[in-house]
């Protein structure tokens, strides 16, 4: 916990020393959002039975996306991690007395905590006394504020777990630019981060639902913006934890396949 | 301009050279437009119009944008990462040659992995002009061009723009993508749905409305739509006025980052 704690503390502070930075990444994530979800109140003007979640619902649930986009986004990827596997720098995290994967999942994470904080708050506070039309409302009740948390931290463990296969996936190829651009836009569009998941045709959300696709923002904005509840809400915090392990075992297992065969060339 | 040509080409050749890495690039482009026309269709799916608008209007809307902007992100790459090219000196280089700057600026860079996004909006342009009812008249195509050519032209000047204000503050601005990307991925729709005070912004303050919900009533052949909507496009080129000022301002002021 404690290497934790201090990588966290270095993070943190690197990203408060761009103040102007994050303003304008707010101003950009606020619009973003606005523009967004006049686009679905065009729509929900046009037909409001066509729609599968409340308008208010589908509000919460924008709002929130742009809140945590650094946590729950794929493409925010760690290229530093990609460029010490592919010039051999990774050496240096071999013979240090930690666990690779260990590590860089903490990296990863701590970024990208990082980055919310300084964001999500004030985006929060904004979106929180817009007119009501807008406005982002609280769940009615304290245990969804819970369950809700606890979604978001095993969301944002299944990305990263997920997105470990990936880094992992450049000890084989060497060159893993493809495969970072094309799974990271796959990814983040089947997982709602374009359209929300209850949009979707039928079968296709049916089967992103189970899949790691459905474990990643989909539940917590789903039980935030309280469109999941009851039965169905278990189900998905079971099959987010589900996955969580099912990537941590495969990433641990590739990992420690590709450290056997890995030749770290001189210089 | 035949000078232009050589950098076209050789930045042609040089992306050319590393093939696999050409390829994936210009694929995610490609899946980046195909996505975002996914996400129309699985919405068209449930609606049948918005804010007046079809289905086939919607997907001729997000092709002119796409090409529009595509091109532009082509062409005009290198002021994108202008502010790199402050960070690190290289744009003290360009001052002291006998060229323009904007010129060299232009031919520092080009991405042509952008053909990924253009290809998709020809894709669409190739499905949605046979099956929607408008009557291609000379005026209507001539319109159509227009949105593309003027559209580029604009996006290029909001780069101008972008680039000019990193003079000021040596780091991107990020809300500037609002007006870049977001025009790209917002305007998809026309942006009459968005609302009448986005629409007046985009018309008055940043004419992006002036390549887009105007001319597209005119191509669309709606009631309210006479020739000036026709040739709205070509105003919108007043936009370039101020960006290129704002960007002589800047160089007036610049001094070098000293790395």
């Amino acid at each position: 916990m404690k290497p934790f704690a201090a990588l966290f503390r270095i993070r943190f502070t690197n990203s408060l020393q761009y103040r102007a930075a994050a303003l304008a990444g707010l101003v950009t994530q606020f619009g973003w959002g606005l523009m967004t979800i006049l686009g679905f109140a065009a729509f929900y003007r046009e037909n409001p039975t066509g729609f599968p979640m409340t308008f208010q619902q589908t509000v919460a649930y924008i709002w929130m996306q742009q809140a945590f986009m650094a946590l729950l986004f794929i493409w925010f990827w760690e290229n530093s991690i990609f460029e010490s596997i592919e010039s051999g720098g990774v050496a240096y995290d071999l013979v240090r007395p930690m666990d690779v994967y260990g590590r860089w999942f903490t990296t990863i994470s701590a970024n990208r905590i990082a980055r919310t904080v300084l964001r999500a708050v004030p985006l929060l506070v904004i979106a929180l006394i817009l007119p009501v039309a807008f406005r982002l409302v609280l769940p009615s009740s304290f245990i969804t504020v819970v369950l809700f948390i606890i979604s978001l931290i095993l969301s944002l463990s299944v990305v990263v777990a997920f997105s470990m296969l990936i880094y992992i996936s450049t000890f084989y190829t060497m060159n893993s630019k493809g495969i970072r651009i094309v799974v990271g836009i796959a990814a983040d569009f089947l997982m709602g981060s374009y359209i929300p998941i209850p949009f979707f045709p039928d079968t296709l959300r049916t089967m992103i639902e189970f899949s790691p696709f459905g474990a990643m923002k989909n539940t917590p904005l789903l039980i935030f913006s309280g469109y999941l509840t009851g039965a169905d809400l278990v189900q998905s915090m079971l099959l987010q934890i589900f996955w969580l392990l099912f990537m941590l075992l495969a990433g641990r297992f590739f990992m420690s396949r590709a450290l056997k065969r890995v030749v770290v060339q001189g210089g | 301009m035949s000078l232009y040509i050589k950098y076209f080409s050789i930045h042609l050749k040089s992306q050319m050279q590393f093939k696999s890495s050409f390829f994936f690039t210009t694929l995610g482009q490609f899946l980046v437009a195909f996505v975002t026309l996914l996400s129309i269709n699985f919405m068209f799916a449930r609606f049948d119009s918005v804010g007046g608008f079809t289905h086939e209007e919607v997907l001729l809307c997000f092709a002119i944008i796409m090409s529009a902007f595509s091109i532009s992100e082509l062409i005009a790459r290198g002021f994108d990462q202008f502010p790199n090219l402050i960070g690190n000196g290289g744009f003290d280089r360009a001052l002291v040659r006998p060229r323009n700057v904007i010129f060299q600026v232009l031919a520092s860079q080009m991405d042509f992995s952008r053909l990924g996004r253009l290809l998709q909006a020809i894709l669409v342009f190739i499905y949605v002009i046979p099956s929607s009812s408008i009557d291609w008249t000379l005026p209507r195509v001539i319109t159509l061009a227009l949105m593309i050519i003027c559209g580029g032209l604009l996006f290029f000047g909001l780069q101008v723009l972008y680039a000019a204000l990193s003079f000021f503050t040596l780091e991107g601005l990020e809300f500037m993508n609002l007006l870049t990307h977001g025009a790209q991925e917002h305007g998809r729709l026309p942006f009459s749905v968005y609302g009448d005070g986005i629409l007046k912004f985009l018309t008055f303050i940043v004419p992006l409305a002036l390549i887009q919900y105007y001319p597209l009533l005119f191509l669309l052949g709606r009631e309210e739509a006479g020739i000036f909507h026709g040739i709205a496009p070509v105003m919108s080129l007043l936009f370039l006025l101020p960006c290129y000022a704002c960007f002589k301002l800047g160089l007036k002021k610049y001094q070098s980052t000293g790395s």
